[in-house]
């Protein structure tokens, strides 16, 4: 972490553990960054200028393409991962009906087009997508159906077994569209040998700077897909826009970044986890595979609001569920799925990124043990 | 020390959180949201999406934690609901009350505690003076914008724990003034009014939709059921009330009133308005503020949000409380009774329903 994040003498040191809302800025990443904002021209010119900020752009769609094994020109950027979810959704998903996981993002529960018929996907109590329910849903009609599953939750970091999804929808001639905006950087994972029809990352999850995302797509290259926007063709006219070069080049680099050196925090975080078990807490999704930087837990009789702002006053940033535009803190609608009815109103999320260091469990932990042994509170809010 | 500010969003509240870290209190910024901020929220009340983003840009510029608290549900159920069920009943409920006493002095006061704070502040009209037997509960020095009947329900222990600033504040010209010394851009906005949960003053369209049979024109009867003339629905009745009567307004050269609705069957019963008032009334869900004698005790009520009190004598009950006027009075059920000695507030409760009257 940089030194303003730990504070001066006077100000107290600031926890951050939200990774999964946004990683901190990687070095690779802001250089990249400050690089490509540098550079005057619009990649789509025929100049100089134009030519310099095109081989740019070329060269992060390399690194992106190479780093998934799809061909580069399979890589269209967006702005982020909501675009590139619904971007699959929409132009690879017309005439088809969606089969959708209980436990995905908003992006992907909010994304098909207006009208389509939808199915929700249900999940075991570990949070891993039933694969019986999954056949049965694809076996229940001869309309292709267009499946969406996450690689690695957000709020619990379970994985989903993708591949064994891949076969069954290869199987059923389904398209798997698999959300990675979790997963990206933080394991290694291949287009082709997962058998996944498309994949949707975000720049910022992997400690790019915000505002770039990329839809990779399996098939022939260029594949074919319907534009959201069309504007003046872009993206081999699949993705309308002037592209984001500082945020894509940022994305590639931080991308680059965390494969080379990757980092497993799962002792970290088992530390964690097991500290918070002993205050109280229960892990939600721990029989599953995980992602290492990913802990939910549940504080049974604690709303989950109260207790993002007992930490946030005690300096350390987490979340929970999801938070809506205003900031109120809603229901976690991945608990409900995974069974646990009201206490998932219950739990908090710990995320931690890439530059984590021992002290800040050791102060989240203090923190979260001040808590649990306070008074409970009254009923209410 | 830490104190929770609950913030609205508007200027008194604002000045309240400004001038409690200025005095160098940890402040914690809290607002409700209270309904969805897409919905019909009525322009210029509390607690909208402009308001949340206005208390939010308040705690930002003065450097203190703020949240926004999802009393969605809670609202809905506690108030809004009550509200309409209240209406249904055939009584003239005050929301606020209900809102003060479960959202914001139970609710968001526990939070509070839970967080760690020593204190509750809010921008509410009245004031906490501290006494030999506790803290009191007193009218605002502004008498302009006096809340203390809206706030009747606090109970003691909430009272111990909670701070009004601004009780002290001899008008909003000052409360304006000091927002400006803070640099706060709220120092100008506009202060809410009426129910915050309706859009255009229409609680009638709402009440109406969540209790249908109540929708529609009726009967306006005297106390013999004998039909003296049409009104366009019972919402609009309030007892006591004269107006909106139309012809029978005045019957054999005696003016009438309102001296009761009956939802269910879409009536208004009228009355003469000379022999109908009562000396006598019921009082339930009292809330005391001081240890009550069992021979009872004189003082004034009020039982409108804005009306001069008068004499009285309260006898406590079981369940609530007699209270004898000295002058008749037409009180309307549903509306609080609240009992004052000077500007104190010693306690007070709702009107009770003839009919339910002796069940207090």
């Amino acid at each position: 972490m940089t030194a303003s994040a730990h504070g001066s003498p006077s100000q107290p040191r600031v926890v951050y553990l939200d990774a999964n809302a946004t990683e901190p800025l990687r070095p690779q990443a802001r250089e990249a960054l400050l690089e490509a904002a540098e550079l005057e021209g619009n990649p789509s010119s025929v100049h100089r200028a134009g030519r310099m900020a095109r081989a740019l752009l070329e060269q992060a769609r390399d690194t992106v393409a190479q780093a998934f094994e799809v061909a580069p020109l399979n890589c269209i950027f967006t702005s982020g991962g909501t675009e590139a979810n619904v971007l699959a959704m929409h132009g690879l998903g017309h005439g088809r009906r969606f089969l959708v996981g209980a436990t995905e993002h908003d992006a992907v529960r909010k994304g098909a087009p207006a009208g389509a018929d939808v199915a929700v996907l249900p999940v075991e109590a570990s949070g891993q997508v039933k694969l019986d329910c999954l056949e049965q849903a694809l076996a229940a009609s001869d309309v292709p159906a267009f499946v969406c599953l996450m690689l690695a939750n957000n709020e619990t970091g379970v994985l989903h077994p993708v591949a064994e999804a891949a076969a069954l929808c290869a199987r059923y001639g389904a398209h798997l569209h698999v959300d990675a905006v979790q997963a990206a950087g933080r394991m290694v994972f291949s287009v082709p040998q997962s058998g996944v029809g498309s994949l949707a990352i975000s720049g910022h999850k992997m400690g790019g700077p915000k505002g770039a995302g990329a839809l990779l797509l399996a098939g022939p290259a260029p594949a074919r897909l319907q534009p959201l926007f069309e504007g003046g063709g872009q993206e081999q006219g699949r993705r309308g826009g002037t592209q984001p070069l500082p945020a894509i080049a940022g994305l590639a680099a931080a991308l680059s970044a965390s494969l080379q050196s990757p980092r497993d925090l799962s002792g970290l975080r088992n530390t964690l986890e097991e500290a918070a078990q002993k205050a109280g807490a229960k892990v939600c999704g721990a029989q599953a595979p995980r992602l290492g930087n990913t802990s939910s837990l549940i504080l049974p009789g604690r709303k989950a609001q109260t207790q993002l702002m007992r930490l946030d006053l005690a300096h350390i940033c987490v979340s929970a569920g999801s938070a809506c535009s205003s900031g109120k803190v809603a229901y976690s609608h991945v608990l409900q799925a995974m069974g646990f009815g009201e206490q998932a109103g219950e739990a908090i999320r710990v995320s931690l990124p890439w530059n984590v260091q021992e002290e800040d469990i050791h102060h989240f932990v203090q923190a979260y043990e001040r808590m649990a042994q306070s008074a409970t509170p009254a009923l209410g809010l | 020390m830490r104190i929770l500010v609950a913030m609205s969003g508007g200027v008194d509240s604002s000045v309240v959180a400004a001038r409690l870290q200025a005095e160098g209190h940890e402040v914690v910024g809290a607002t409700l949201q209270l309904y969805d901020a897409r919905g019909a929220a009525k322009k210029g009340a509390c607690c909208a999406g402009q308001d949340i983003r206005d208390a939010r840009a308040v705690a930002d510029r003065l450097g203190f934690p703020h949240y926004v608290i999802d009393a969605e549900r809670r609202f809905q159920d506690s108030v809004i609901e009550r509200f309409a069920d209240a209406y249904a009943a055939g009584e003239t409920p005050v929301p606020c009350v209900a809102c003060n006493q479960g959202v914001k002095f139970t609710d968001l006061l526990g939070l509070a505690k839970e967080i760690g704070a020593d204190a509750m502040a809010t921008g509410h009209y009245v004031r906490r003076i501290e006494g030999p037997q506790g803290a009191e509960l007193h009218r605002p020095v502004d008498s302009e914008r006096d809340q203390s009947w809206f706030l009747f329900a606090t109970t003691r222990d909430q009272l111990e724990y909670l701070r009004f600033p601004l009780g002290d504040m001899p008008d909003k010209a000052a409360v304006r003034a000091e927002a400006e010394k803070y640099g706060l851009l709220v120092a100008g906005k506009p202060d809410s009014q009426d129910l915050c949960f309706v859009s255009d003053g229409s609680y009638v369209d709402l009440v109406e939709s969540m209790h249908p049979e109540m929708a529609g024109a009726g009967e306006i009867v005297d106390a013999s059921g004998n039909v003296v003339g049409q009104h366009e629905g019972v919402m609009r009745f309030t007892v006591g009330q004269s107006k909106r009567l139309g012809n029978a307004a005045r019957l054999n050269g005696e003016r009438q009133m309102v001296v009761g609705v009956e939802p269910a069957s879409r009536r208004v019963i009228i009355g003469p308005r000379a022999h109908s008032f009562v000396d006598t009334l019921r009082v339930r869900d009292v809330n005391w503020l001081v240890d009550a004698p069992p021979e009872g005790l004189s003082c004034r009520v009020q039982m409108r949000a804005r009306e001069v009190p008068r004499p009285a004598h309260i006898i406590p009950t079981p369940k609530g409380a007699l209270v004898q006027l000295t002058e008749p009075a037409m009180p309307a059920p549903g509306q609080a009774c609240v009992f004052y000695d000077g500007t104190r507030i010693l306690g007070g409760g709702f009107i009770c329903r003839t009919e339910s009257a002796t069940a207090a």
